[in-house]
């Protein structure tokens, strides 16, 4: 363009929105929260009127008119109390096991590991949330199979009692390998591992490494250290991935199914009442019941900070 | 790290055992043939080209959301920053099953069709996020004074955006559609219950699990499955290795 024309039209417009930039803004945020608000938080509140709609017995017909009696029903009904109390159960040990399982790991990656080693940590923990968790849950199959991986392993290094010893514990146990507890606290851990490294990994590089000198120096034992100084720092990353192992594990129905007891979970529950029992009511209650939790967890998390470590 | 691989290194494994049923270790012989067997079937094909569709619908869905909101939000303060800030976040943080389950009964409320364009928009929906958080990320570092610079220079609008803010947000970019692809690739949940009579290529590996015989070729469609997202989700970690990608 020559020097001294007038301004183009597209030069006029880019000016416009330098000089107005509240206009630029609306317009760029306009489809996203449209989509957001609209579609996303709109169909939620869909949901939410039809968990005050109820199911005539006798018909099996939705009746759309407001009622409590689904949520009544939900409360007092001992089976669905037991599920909600089960599935909270579940989703936290599986949440306190991630949490152990990923400190180890965590602090060597943050204080200890080269940066070679640490780029390639930090992509071979990052991986697998990429690929497909059913897949891994399938191979799980065929690990835990009746004479599969683990029980020849275990065979091999004569320590094949520990499986019946695991079938046969209250808490754990079950028919077979696939279809214990046990294996499925042990599949949900594996899958939401990577979800618990990696927040955590991003905390613990935030702990200066002089708070941990000043505090020997200041005398205290390496397990005070820890327990004073190194796991407030890190409680943010802890919080950050316990809103995923938790979350995950609190609407899976697919994992129940695989493995573990008859015993429903929550998210079989809804499942199997909005697709084979038809009551819709009843499954958009019960989704509720997690939607509640999650969304109080959050507000707890955002509190302690853990947004900043996501 | 063997706790996190060794498990795909399984499937690989029996994809090839010559049982047709379980799976014991060792396997008696190794065969070919599930190969065969997987690939001749048309179902498998057609759930797999349904995947790709709706992987690619939602990528671009929301490369355009997320990459705009992220331009609206990385500096900007404005009313109601923050609360949107938390709902971006919701669809990945809530449970599948609470955005399946909504978009489902909304759908039904308004008689909605449900099938292909239902799957797309639950997976638009979480994909958003992923996108806005790579693209936020590398715009936050960008310096801001490279924009006026460029205006103060002559440049027009397009000429800034082509030539100072995309070269720095591209591999952003790229890397979110990518992720955002293998997320709504793999995804099951949502799925379930946005999707009419056609399966995806996961709800189809799922409901062929509980199948008695012919088990492995199982283990050859999910060997796909691995193959179409591994790569480019390697390539794309790389592209934004400065670790600003979490998720």
């Amino acid at each position: 363009m020559a020097v001294g024309s007038l301004p183009s039209r597209g030069r006029r417009i880019s000016a416009f929105f330098f000089r107005h930039p509240r206009w630029k803004l609306l317009l760029l945020l306009a489809p996203a929260v449209l989509w957001l608000v609209v579609v996303y938080l709109g169909s939620i509140a869909g949901l939410l009127r039809q968990s005050f709609w109820s199911i005539e017995e006798f018909t099996g017909l939705i009746d759309r008119t407001f009622t409590l009696s689904t949520y009544l029903q939900l409360v007092q009904e001992p089976a669905n109390r037991d599920i909600i109390v089960r599935t909270a159960t579940l989703a936290a040990s599986v949440t306190v096991l991630c949490a152990v399982l990923a400190f180890p790991l965590a602090y060597y990656m943050a204080r200890f590991a080269t940066a070679r080693m640490k780029t390639f940590l930090y992509l071979a923990v990052l991986m697998p949330l990429w690929s497909s968790y059913l897949v891994r849950a399938l191979s799980w199959r065929q690990i835990l199979a009746e004479d599969g991986i683990l029980r020849w392993t275990l065979r091999k290094v004569h320590l094949d009692g520990v499986v019946d010893v695991i079938l046969a514990a209250p808490l754990l146990g079950g028919s077979s390998l696939i279809s214990s507890r046990f294996s499925l606290v042990l599949v949900f851990t594996y899958l939401w591992l990577p979800f618990m490294i990696l927040p955590l990994e991003t905390a613990l590089e935030r702990v200066p490494r002089s708070f941990l000198e000043a505090s020997s120096d200041l005398g205290a034992r390496p397990g005070l250290t820890f327990r004073r100084v190194v796991l407030p720092l890190a409680k943010p990353g802890l919080v950050a991935g316990s809103i995923f192992t938790f979350s995950l594990t609190l609407g899976d129905f697919i994992l129940p199914s695989m493995f573990g007891t008859s015993a429903y979970i929550l998210g079989q529950q809804v499942y199997v009442q909005q697709g084979v029992a038809g009551n819709d009511p009843l499954a958009a209650a019960f989704t509720f019941v997690a939607l509640v939790i999650m969304v109080v967890y959050l507000f707890l998390a955002r509190r302690a900070g853990a947004f900043e470590a996501l | 790290m063997a706790f996190i691989y060794f498990p795909l290194a399984v499937i690989a494994l029996y994809a090839f055992t010559t049982q047709s049923s379980s799976f014991t270790f060792p396997p008696p012989g190794l065969t070919t043939e599930w190969f065969g067997v997987a690939l001749g079937q048309s179902s498998m094909w057609t759930a797999l080209r349904l995947s790709l569709t709706v992987a690619s619908v939602a990528t671009v869905t929301s490369l355009l959301l997320g990459a705009l909101l992220a331009a609206a939000a990385y500096r900007a303060r404005f009313f109601g920053r923050d609360a949107l800030a938390f709902v971006v976040v919701l669809p990945i943080a809530l449970p599948g099953i609470v955005t399946g389950i909504a978009l489902r009964s909304t759908a039904d409320q308004f008689g909605l069709p449900i099938g292909f364009w239902t799957i797309v928009i639950g997976h638009a929906t979480f994909c958003i996020v992923i996108v806005y958080n790579n693209v936020v990320a590398r715009l936050r570092r960008m310096s801001p004074n490279a924009v006026e610079a460029s205006g103060d220079l002559g440049a027009s609008g397009w000429q800034t955006f082509r030539w100072v803010i995309w070269p720095n947000v591209a591999t952003a970019v790229l890397a979110g559609g990518v992720l955002a692809f293998a997320l709504s690739f793999d995804e099951i949940i949502v799925t379930t219950f946005t999707r009419g009579s056609e399966p995806t290529l996961p709800i189809y590996i799922y409901s062929s699990l509980f199948r008695p015989r012919n088990k492995p070729v199982t283990n050859v469609v999910a060997l796909l499955a691995i193959a179409v997202t591994f790569v480019p989700v390697l390539i794309a970690q790389l592209l934004t290795r400065d670790r600003e990608s979490v998720r």
